[in-house]
């Protein structure tokens, strides 16, 4: 009866049970993390209710304002970053002691990097991007709201399911140790029969679908969406990037849930797929499993080349050099992606033709990647650069991001890649493209977009200090690895016996510290400029002499983003407008403006997705079978229901409209020298410089 | 274990090459190295030289703020890369071709079949009737070829110092072609993680004279163990080279295990194992359950293997 309703959770499978039957560094690590989770569960539920926030929590859960739901995204990933530096922290923490053994058992370190590229790739990377493109590209194209802004929220909720799996393996079960690409047969139900593949493989396919779904609506926004006069060559960078991404999720998250749900058969059901006997092949998996995972490295990259092309521009005070040779660039990247996924096994056994021609197509990569590299280079000639947090990030990009291309091209030669695959060559290879490329994009992101959405700035001075924290941490950290790697140090290895290698990990040691630092000094920035909001509002809504829509609407942005939905004639429409003085003309005529209600469609949905995942995960099969149903039943009734609308009245919409408008043309506003002052109140004047 | 007294050089990676591939590859590196550099260094020098020159508050140079394309820039920002990556292709392809690990680096390479198991790898001699764990000797100057499978899940072969890695899957064989040309010891190992032994999973490889090479046979030879589908069973269990020793007896020995070959056919009766019957948690090796006794090989099939040849 018993293993009927718990299936195979027993009381020995909760961590906090073990660390008290068996207490060990390794255990005591693992508790205290898990622990976290009740202690700050309670927190949270003590503060709700202490500051009467429960009712605005339902608010924001049940929201489809496309803002919120970037907001929600880009908070959940901030906590899942916490989780993965400091697993970062303590492996390298580990390798820095690691001759002969570090502190941590070979299992523990194992979980660890599993967890760590798990987390790092599909709850921190991925919601961080989906965050910054749900907040940005409806106002950077001049449209209200996405196009199904309910399916938005239910990929919001897939994901966050997908989150709550992982996030739950830490206090019950375990994860799987195979690695955060999970290559069978060592995932398979003979060699690892636990828990956790399963946690893994369900973690990453209902996160999948979100992801899938988000690139569905993405698309069909920037298509369908785009204000009057917004040809697709007169859209900002950034929206280009978020289309290209948008385009790769639909093509490329299928065979990530395919080979996902395949493991998942040979699992569950006995399959052989990926077995090891009765024909099965674990190449296949290795096939499918990077046919996504190289367009994902695109997936990340390209919005945050989308925010470089916006910093290198606005902070410079000048036109994107060969915008036309960016967009070709980015669609050359897009499509090359899929054509480079064999460069993963290169050491797999297949001929020398194929993988030549593997080769050669991914050296074709850095062909638009360089060009890209140029035109920001050439933006910032001929401009006026002012050296804000965004523009430390840029430069740091530069000088960073091109040492990985560099690596990058080095990798790509597969007599190379017969020595340096698996190493820590390679690990420091593509930390140095996601850090410098993706993180130090999304971190500028967050610094530029931030005061649209919540009306006031970020501390200038301390983000300058987080960025340069993250770059010398970065460093310190990875640059190291090259060596290691070259000097034939494996990756995932919990200990070496090499005392070559102990000045090159400890130096690594250092910088995740460094790196551990970076990351309090967003929260410590966010913290004291949450603290200084007053003296940081920008109620006009140009904080930085912005040159696309999203800066044409007062911030904190309202529900409705436009009073009326701007015309556009060429690119940089705001840019243009300020410069003839057009900007806050009066506008004769507004209408009323329908707004999609709140739903708990999405909601429930990441309920019923937690309860299927967590039920097959641990065989409670009524709990799975429940879920599912609970999950159809729900968007079928949904499907019936007429969906309602919130209409605001004209004469609303006109009283809010008109006083911006009316107080931004009375307006002093300031020149580029007061950016960083309590004078900027997002109300740009020109510039008269020479 | 080869004798202390015949001092061997140590090599630690192909950054001090012993074999003509990564010899090779060295070069490779550094030639790669310096043509990318032809589209980085640009970037490194003119970052520094644009911000200062046009740095708001002292700049130098003339403001354009719509300045937005110039044709022979834009032949130079897509010609160089295209010129430098049409370098490293051409030269990318040769190199793939010359070095294919599948290509026979001399005449009638000594053949040497591997298996690699948790945590451990199998190096049999079949012309010597030999079988060291751990352990891989060859001749310098003579062509050398690898063929290797597991029992247990995928692994990869590396052996840095001579020539590099490639996977080793169960149910199949690859191929690994080398040639030393120098004489030395290194350290082979597993570089794919494979569970809790993988950073132990490392070998020693001597490259030596033809008449050390002949007198390491000649020592493993006379030895009494014989790798036989019994013997096997033992060493498939997961545990290191010298936890293996204890089920075997000889936990007093020092040095790698060497047998002699009792039965010439366990390699390919190890990749029959998969053609079989379905694999239970008791009869795969690298399963926590598995049990050399309920896990009997089968005979040698005549069946074409799938291999990786084409």
């Amino acid at each position: 009866m018993l293993d009927a309703i718990f299936g195979r959770l027993t009381w020995d499978s909760i961590i906090l049970v073990q660390a008290v039957e068996e207490p060990n560094i390794n255990t005591l690590i693992t508790a205290s993390a898990a622990a976290m989770m009740p202690v700050g569960g309670v927190m949270i539920v003590a503060l709700l209710t202490w500051m009467k926030w429960w009712k605005p929590l339902f608010e924001w859960l049940t929201s489809v304002d496309h803002k919120k739901i970037g907001t929600m995204y880009i908070i959940f990933a901030v906590i899942m970053l916490f989780r993965g530096v400091v697993e970062g922290m303590l492996m390298r923490a580990n390798q820095a002691v690691g001759l002969n053994g570090g502190f941590l058992s070979s299992d523990h370190f194992n979980q660890l990097f599993t967890t760590h590229g798990t987390n790092m790739i599909f709850f921190v990377a991925m919601p961080f991007l989906f965050g910054l493109i749900n907040i940005v590209v409806p106002l950077q194209i001049g449209a209200r709201d996405v196009a199904f802004p309910r399916l938005n929220q239910i990929s919001l909720g897939l994901t966050a399911a997908g989150g709550f799996l992982f996030m739950i393996s830490l206090m019950v079960g375990e994860f799987s140790t195979g690695g955060w690409t999970g290559y069978p047969s060592f995932t398979g139900r003979l060699v690892n029969p636990g828990v956790g593949p399963d946690y893994y493989i369900l973690a990453i396919a209902i996160s999948g679908i979100g992801s899938t779904l988000t690139g569905v609506n993405f698309s069909v926004t920037i298509y369908k969406l785009r204000t009057a006069g917004m040809s697709f060559m007169r859209m900002p960078l950034f929206t280009w990037t978020a289309l290209c991404t948008s385009i790769l999720l639909i093509f490329a998250m299928p065979p990530l849930t395919a080979c996902c749900a395949m493991l998942g058969l040979d699992r569950f059901l006995g399959f052989h797929f990926f077995t090891n006997d009765m024909g099965g092949n674990l190449m296949n998996f290795i096939n499918l499993f990077w046919m996504f995972g190289h367009p994902e490295v695109y997936i990340l990259v390209l919005p945050a080349f989308g925010v470089m092309s916006e910093i290198a521009s606005t902070y410079s005070g000048k036109r994107l050099y060969g915008y036309t040779s960016i967009v070709a660039a980015t669609m050359c990247i897009a499509v090359l992606s899929f054509t480079v996924w064999l460069h993963h096994f290169f050491t797999m056994g297949q001929s020398a033709t194929v993988n030549a021609a593997f080769g050669v197509a991914t050296m074709l990569i850095a062909i638009p990647t360089g060009v890209k590299i140029y035109d920001w280079l050439a933006t910032l000639w001929g401009g006026r650069i002012r050296f804000t947090a965004p523009m430390i990030y840029l430069c740091g990009f530069f000088v960073l991001f091109t040492i990985g291309g560099l690596s990058g091209v080095i990798l790509a030669s597969p007599t190379l890649d017969y020595q340096l695959h698996n190493s820590q060559f390679l690990v420091a290879h593509f930390h140095n493209v996601i850090i410098p490329g993706v993180l130090f994009g999304i971190l500028a992101g967050i610094h530029i977009w931030f005061p649209k959405i919540y009306g006031f700035r970020l501390m200038e001075g301390l983000s300058r200090i987080t960025a340069f924290l993250w770059a010398i941490g970065f460093i310190l950290a990875f640059m190291p690895l090259y060596q290691t790697g070259l000097m034939g140090m494996t990756r995932r290895t919990v200990a070496y016996e090499d005392p070559a290698l102990v000045p090159w990990m400890i130096v690594s040691g250092v910088g995740s510290l460094i790196l551990g630092l970076a990351f309090l000094s967003i929260l410590v920035t966010i913290l004291v400029s949450v603290l200084n909001r007053k003296k940081l509002m920008v109620p006009f809504g140009d904080p930085w002499d912005g040159r696309t829509l999203e800066w044409w609407t007062p911030a904190p942005t309202p529900e409705w983003n436009f009073a009326v939905l701007p015309k556009v004639e060429c690119r940089d429409a705001f840019a243009d407008a300020k410069e003839k003085g057009t900007a806050y003309q009066p506008i004769e005529k507004y209408d009323d403006i329908e707004m999609p209600s709140n739903t708990y469609y999405g909601f429930i949905i990441m309920i019923m997705a937690s309860g299927l995942g967590f039920g097959l995960v641990w065989h409670m099969w009524w709990l799975a079978i429940l879920s599912l149903l609970g999950a159809i039943t729900t968007a079928i009734t949904y499907a019936f229901l007429p969906q309602k609308h919130n209409v605001i009245p004209a004469a609303e919409v006109r009283e809010i409209d008109e006083a911006w408008r009316r107080a931004a043309r009375e307006g002093r506003g300031i020149t580029r020298d007061d950016e960083g002052n309590q004078a900027n109140q997002g109300l740009a004047c020109p510039d008269n410089i020479k | 274990m080869i004798d202390p007294t015949t001092n061997l050089a140590i090599a630690e990676s192909f950054l001090q090459p012993m074999g003509s591939v990564a010899a090779d590859q060295l070069r490779h590196l550094k030639i790669v190295t310096l043509l990318t550099l032809i589209a980085v260094v640009p970037v490194m020098v003119s970052m520094p030289w644009i911000l200062w020159r046009y740095r708001r508050s002292k700049p130098s140079g003339e403001y354009r703020p719509k300045w937005e394309s110039n044709w022979t820039l834009e032949c130079l920002m897509w010609g160089v890369p295209i010129v430098v990556v049409a370098l490293i292709g051409v030269n990318l392809t040769i190199m793939t071709f010359r070095l294919d690990p599948y290509k026979e680096l001399g005449k009638d390479p000594l053949q040497v079949q591997v298996i690699g198991l948790d945590w451990k790898w199998i190096f049999i001699y079949p012309d010597e009737g030999v079988a060291l764990v751990d352990e891989l000797v060859v001749p310098e100057g003579r062509a050398v070829e690898l063929t290797l499978t597991t029992d247990t899940v995928m692994q990869s072969l590396q052996i840095s110092a001579i020539v590099g890695q490639i996977y080793a899957m169960p149910a199949m064989t690859t191929k690994l072609n080398f040639l030393a040309v120098k004489q030395g010891e290194s350290e082979g190992m597993n570089s794919q993680f494979t569970g809790n032994g993988f950073w132990k999973q490392k070998f020693q490889v001597y490259s030596v004279s033809k008449e050390g090479y002949a007198a390491r046979m000649n020592k493993a030879k006379s030895s009494d163990l014989a790798l036989t589908a019994d013997t096997y069973a033992i060493l498939a269990m997961q545990g290191t080279s010298e936890e293996a020793k204890k089920p075997l007896a000889i936990e007093n020995r020092q040095g790698p295990i060497e047998m002699v070959l009792g039965d010439p056919k366990i390699f390919q009766r190890v990749l029959a194992r998969y053609m079989v019957d379905e694999m239970t948690p008791e009869s795969q090796p690298g399963s926590p359950f598995y049990d050399p006794k309920k896990s009997p090989l089968p005979p040698a099939s005549d069946k074409p293997m799938m291999g990786m040849e084409m």
